[in-house]
């Protein structure tokens, strides 16, 4: 039974000093869902996110993947089992083009990463997924581009061919639209929607309008607890998310992206 | 697509990989005829402490980790290797240096399993604490000469055979270790591991992210940087037939930071140039009249360099070559 759900937390808590930034929540991905993390600013959504990466040790409170506890684990043991994030400020290696920014994601699985005494050509085999994950994301022709002359919205679109090389079970994106033109945002969504197939995806998103676009399921926070839980529609009737989220600037932000 | 697609970029990468072992051949044959123009003690010190600086700066350059406790792994090779020559007339030259290495990595294991959890100036605050510790030791052990060094080492005879004491025989014999040297960490940072390293150096949390846990990545750069360091330290003992305990002070720790600074950064030439001008301007002014002033001439440059041109001498001058010949 807990097996249809992917990944679950039960009496998540993070407290700063005094301070309960995220208190007591409950979490069910589904398995194959796009699943959204939504409230207001200071909500505690990027600290849940951080809990669940294993960026921040939780107070108390338990995570489990596949119906495992995942709680003691270390931030690149989740990834090792399919949990992969992304940043909210596009995660990139600057000095190094897309081609190699894929590269080191695919590297990992071939165990030579600590072979110090090898040539990098005998990474030249990889280059060709390399060039189809590049591809997969609209990028195979930056591929040679050092990505810090790449403009904003491409560094996150290469930030997600970073993330399907390592074939995630389970995308965990934090923001994925910020700070993007209108135009962009539609390109990432569009992407996210490509790369969910056979995927799930647990995002953090501000832009309403790619929520209710993408999102098969909201979970909606504010001051560190669940408010409302359910799909776009359930969730945009709530009175109580009508009130801590919707009365806010965030609906002036969804009139104008609509 | 053919099995091993390479870009454009890729095929221009392995043209110049190609055109700089064309430089490298080049090097080696200067230094091969060096010693015909050049005193060859003079060389052999600007060898050591080239390879020094080398891998000093495999580990701020390529991890970006900010060591100020160098002076430790170089002093720890040099002493190891200065006691078991001295102690022992019949080992070998190129085994006591075997030996001082080998005590350079085990000391950069503990070291680095200390410190490297530590980022940017706590780690380099940690590094030269430990560093400081194994100064003390040096002037205290009863076998380290305290405060005068170790003195006498023999230079003895290369695998038995080739003699030391000749200062040609002996300047090869370094050009060899140097190249040595060189090539581990030139291999190094063009390496799979190396492509990690960069990553981790670019973004952290991002490395960790794909699944890398950077600790273990660091840790391996920053013991073997402290092995040659360790080889440059052991090397130097057998051509000056003495460990000093200047070597274990900590401004040697700041010097191979100013070499590799002022050569650039980063790249792999830039500690050599940097060392060699270090040197030079060390063996000059101290033979002139401005003898005393070493010190504040150094300090000097170094400021003129860090305020002018950032990314060192080499650093420069591939910035240059980048915007000419693209």
């Amino acid at each position: 039974m807990t097996q249809e759900f992917i990944l679950e937390t039960r009496g998540l808590t993070k407290e700063f000093r005094g301070f309960t930034a995220v208190d007591d929540v409950n979490l069910q991905v589904r398995e194959g869902h796009i699943h959204a993390l939504i409230g207001p600013n200071g909500a505690g959504k990027t600290t849940v996110f951080n809990l669940l990466t294993k960026f921040l040790p939780p107070t108390r409170g338990e995570i489990l993947y596949r119906g495992k506890p995942i709680t003691g684990m270390k931030a690149n043991e989740i990834a090792r089992l399919g949990l992969v994030r992304s940043f909210q400020i596009s995660a990139v290696f600057a000095h190094m083009t897309a081609m190699e920014n894929v590269r080191v994601a695919l590297q990992r699985k071939l165990g030579t990463s600590f072979h110090f005494w090898k040539s990098e050509k005998s990474l030249d085999h990889l280059n060709d997924r390399a060039l189809e994950l590049l591809d997969e994301v609209g990028l195979a022709e930056y591929a040679d581009v050092l990505t810090v002359e790449m403009p904003y919205g491409r560094k996150r679109a290469l930030e997600v061919a970073t993330t399907l090389a390592l074939e995630p079970t389970l995308m965990l994106l934090d923001e994925p639209t910020q700070g993007m033109g209108a135009e962009d945002v539609d390109r990432i969504v569009e992407l996210i929607r490509r790369v969910s197939k056979g995927r799930t995806v647990l995002m953090v998103e501000h832009n309403l309008s790619v929520v209710s676009r993408l999102c098969d399921r909201i979970t909606v926070l504010a001051r560190g607890s669940v408010l409302a839980e359910g799909d776009y529609q359930e969730v945009s009737r709530n009175p109580q998310v009508r009130e801590a989220y919707m009365g806010s600037d965030a609906a002036a932000e969804e009139e104008a992206s609509a | 697509m053919s099995t091993t697609a390479l870009t454009p970029a890729m095929k221009l990468q392995r043209r110049a990989s190609r055109r700089r072992n064309a430089l490298y051949l080049v090097l080696i044959v200067i230094g091969l005829l060096a010693p015909l123009a050049i005193y060859p003690v003079f060389l052999m010190k600007v060898l050591c402490f080239a390879l020094f600086a080398c891998a000093f700066n495999l580990l701020l350059g390529y991890a970006g980790l900010l060591s100020f406790g160098h002076a430790a792994f170089l002093a720890t090779g040099g002493y190891f290797t200065g006691i078991m020559l001295a102690s022992y007339p019949g080992l070998t030259p190129e085994l006591g240096i075997l030996i001082g290495t080998l005590a350079a990595v085990v000391l950069g294991t503990f070291f680095g399993v200390l410190s490297i959890r530590r980022q940017g100036i706590y780690f380099a605050m940690v590094t030269l604490a430990l560093a400081q510790m194994m100064f003390f030791f040096f002037i205290q052990a009863p076998f380290t000469g305290g405060e005068d060094g170790l003195h006498g080492v023999p230079r003895g005879e290369l695998f038995g055979l080739i003699s030391l004491a000749d200062n040609l025989n002996m300047y090869y014999f370094v050009l060899a270790v140097f190249v040595i040297g060189f090539a581990i960490i030139q291999r190094t940072v063009h390496s799979p591991f190396g492509q990690v390293l960069k990553a981790i150096r670019e973004n952290e949390p991002r490395a960790v992210s794909l699944g890398y846990n950077v600790d273990a990545y660091k840790l391996v750069a920053f013991v073997l940087s402290a092995g040659l360091a360790g080889l440059a330290g052991s090397t130097k003992t057998v051509v000056f037939q003495l460990a000093s305990l200047t070597d274990a002070h900590w401004h040697m720790s700041g010097e191979v930071i100013l070499m590799t600074l002022l050569g650039g950064v980063g790249t792999l030439f830039g500690p050599v140039v940097g060392a060699g001008l270090v040197v030079s301007l060390q063996t000059q002014l101290a033979q002139s009249p401005l003898g005393n002033w070493v010190s504040v001439i150094l300090g000097l440059i170094f400021v003129v360099c860090v305020l002018s041109f950032r990314s060192g001498i080499v650093g420069e001058i591939q910035k240059m070559v980048r915007k000419n010949f693209k």
